[in-house]
């Protein structure tokens, strides 16, 4: 007999459970050290709270309605709700306020394509604490973390939400053509970026750096040579630099052209990639005005990982290098003790 | 023998093969066994992997190669239909100028069947193995459609009366005229893509903007010496 499950979700067996266990028990022992308390929130959601939020492309995909025919819907992240949880369970609170979670999240998928309906999030968020410094923080928890888990070869990719929007501006863009190059953009579509350029009847020169500037990526140094019209967001991510710990600061490339798919990042933003997965492990940024949707103006910054994309790099460095400190013979205890990073 | 920069690269197999590879070998890989053994699928030495263009963007987005060259059409094809849902997660990087092909709506030569189905029965049939391209056409342009999604000679479909008109790629519109049908709108201009992987694009930055360096300065010449596709 079938009995199916949608596709898109997973039963998780004990072999994989206990890898999974021993990844996110050492994650939450570096979030619990930093002082990130760690909290549930429920699956559902009026969906009218949830929708206060700018989700863009990761806005809930599952509604139901209750028995009074109020519509629910399955959370597409934990950012969200925790911001929600701010407002009404910490509306006086002094802040900073730091929390963590390890939390299934739902979103809608597109056919065939091994994507997840229901994925596994760890991460955390710092409320009340502006850039640089809670920026500096949270790529210090991230990078923490990672060591943690024994993952070797991660870099983080750290850009800023504005810097485009900021380039578009200070080169007078008309408003019209501003929403289709920063679409090509979000696409990764560099092609249609430059016949969108070539067709806005913008000088060469400003055409010219609106296709390269996205397309810088690399070291330190590429923050002394960015252009004037971006210095303002160029000079946010300089300041967070200056704040990190050499061994946080060697894990960075800096990418200009850095977006994310979620609508409600502000400021700076940040992608995990490692060579043994090709797509991003997770991400984070800024969201200094989604607080005040919720009716607590606070700037935040956060991150999360994706435990399961987590889990196949791990294995696949464990492949490819042959030593990692991850999971093993999952005895007790076995991941009680943070792993020392490679480097 | 090395490959290019240390990357990956996906080459489609097929009508834009010889224009890669030419590509490939004015930048300066040796190209003698990609070209002389089309059984072999993957070029370790080289750093090549072959397979069918619309199979590109997949093994790209899922990381096996860093790089890949593949017509817009599948680009298109795979792309988002909605704003709510992304396309695949690649970069496109370089229009690679050769390939070029128009994706077009035909039908058999005379009085438009699709007008008149469109006019009376209020739908027209229209056979493509591009369904999604032909769905968002007619829905842009307000005609209810049905699509019929065929595998093989898409040609074959309205002169055997089971769709009025057929949405295909073509580059010189032979075969269209000795199936007596004409081109009756053009969609959309076709030519070959290099895209990335995205998280090579981060975490091997210099070698690709190296190869990018290196195809901006090829002569226009060497760029886009590919054969048309076939049509």
């Amino acid at each position: 007999m079938i009995h199916p499950i949608p596709s898109g979700t997973r039963d998780v067996l004990p072999d994989e459970t206990r890898e999974v266990r021993a990844i996110t028990d050492v994650l939450r022992g570096v979030f619990e050290r930093h002082g990130y308390g760690e909290v549930y929130t429920p699956a559902l959601e009026y969906e009218s709270v949830l929708a206060r939020a700018d989700m863009a492309e990761a806005r809930p995909a599952y509604r139901v309605f209750d028995e009074t025919g109020a519509v629910l819907a399955l959370r597409s992240d934990m950012t969200v709700p925790i911001a929600r949880v701010v407002a009404t369970r910490y509306a006086s609170a002094e802040p900073p306020l730091r929390f963590c979670y390890f939390a299934h999240c739902y979103r809608g998928v597109r056919p065939q394509r091994g994507q997840p309906r229901e994925l596994l999030q760890a991460g955390i968020e710092l409320v009340g604490a502006p850039a640089p410094q809670g920026t500096a923080e949270a790529l210090t928890v991230l990078c923490h973390a990672l060591d943690a888990t024994g993952l070797k070869d991660y870099r983080i990719g750290l850009g800023d939400a504005s810097l485009f929007p900021a380039l578009m501006a200070s080169l007078q863009v008309h408003e019209p053509v501003r929403k289709g190059l920063l679409e090509a953009l979000v696409l990764r579509d560099f092609v249609g970026l430059q016949e969108l350029l070539a067709e806005s009847g913008l000088s060469g020169e400003a055409a010219e750096l609106l296709l390269d500037v996205p397309q810088r990526r690399g070291g330190p140094e590429l923050l002394a040579d960015a252009p004037a019209p971006a210095d303002g967001a160029v000079k946010g991510l300089r300041d967070v630099l200056e704040l990190l710990e050499p061994a946080v600061a060697e894990r960075i490339i800096f990418d200009l052209g850095l977006v994310r798919n979620i609508g409600y990042y502000t400021g700076a933003v940040f992608d995990v990639y490692d060579p043994a997965l090709g797509a991003p492990i997770g991400g984070g940024g800024r969201y200094d005005e989604l607080l005040g949707r919720f009716g607590r103006k606070l700037p935040a910054v956060g991150f999360a990982l994706g435990v399961d994309r987590l889990h196949i790099a791990l294995a696949g460095e464990e492949r490819g290098t042959g030593a990692l400190a991850l999971a093993g013979p999952s005895g007790p205890g076995d991941a009680g003790e943070p792993v020392e990073p490679a480097r | 023998m090395s490959s290019l920069h240390g990357l990956t690269i996906a080459v489609p197999r097929g009508a834009l093969f010889g224009g890669t590879v030419d590509l490939l070998q004015a930048l300066g890989l040796d190209t003698d066994e990609l070209r002389s053994n089309d059984r072999k699928l993957l070029f370790e030495d080289i750093g090549v992997i072959t397979m069918r263009p619309t199979d590109v963007p997949t093994y790209v987005e899922a990381g096996a190669a860093d790089l890949g060259v593949t017509g817009k059409d599948v680009l298109l094809e795979q792309a988002a239909q909605r704003s709510a849902e992304g396309g695949r997660d690649v970069y496109e990087l370089l229009d690679l100028g050769f390939g070029r092909c128009t994706m077009v709506l035909a039908s058999k030569a005379g009085p438009d069947p699709a007008h008149e189905a469109l006019r009376r029965l209020g739908v027209m049939r229209v056979a493509t193995k591009y369904p999604r391209i032909a769905a968002r056409h007619l829905e842009e342009t307000g005609r209810q459609s049905e699509i019929v999604e065929v595998k093989g000679s898409v040609e074959l479909a309205p002169l055997t009366g089971i769709v009025e008109a057929i949405v295909d790629l073509t580059a010189t519109g032979t075969t269209l005229r000795e199936n007596n049908l004409i081109v009756r709108e053009e969609i959309v201009v076709c030519t070959a893509r290099l895209i990335a992987n995205p998280v090579a694009h981060k975490l091997k930055a210099a070698a690709i903007d190296a190869l990018l360096e290196q195809l901006r300065e090829l002569p226009a010449a060497e760029r886009g010496r590919g054969a048309p596709e076939p049509a």
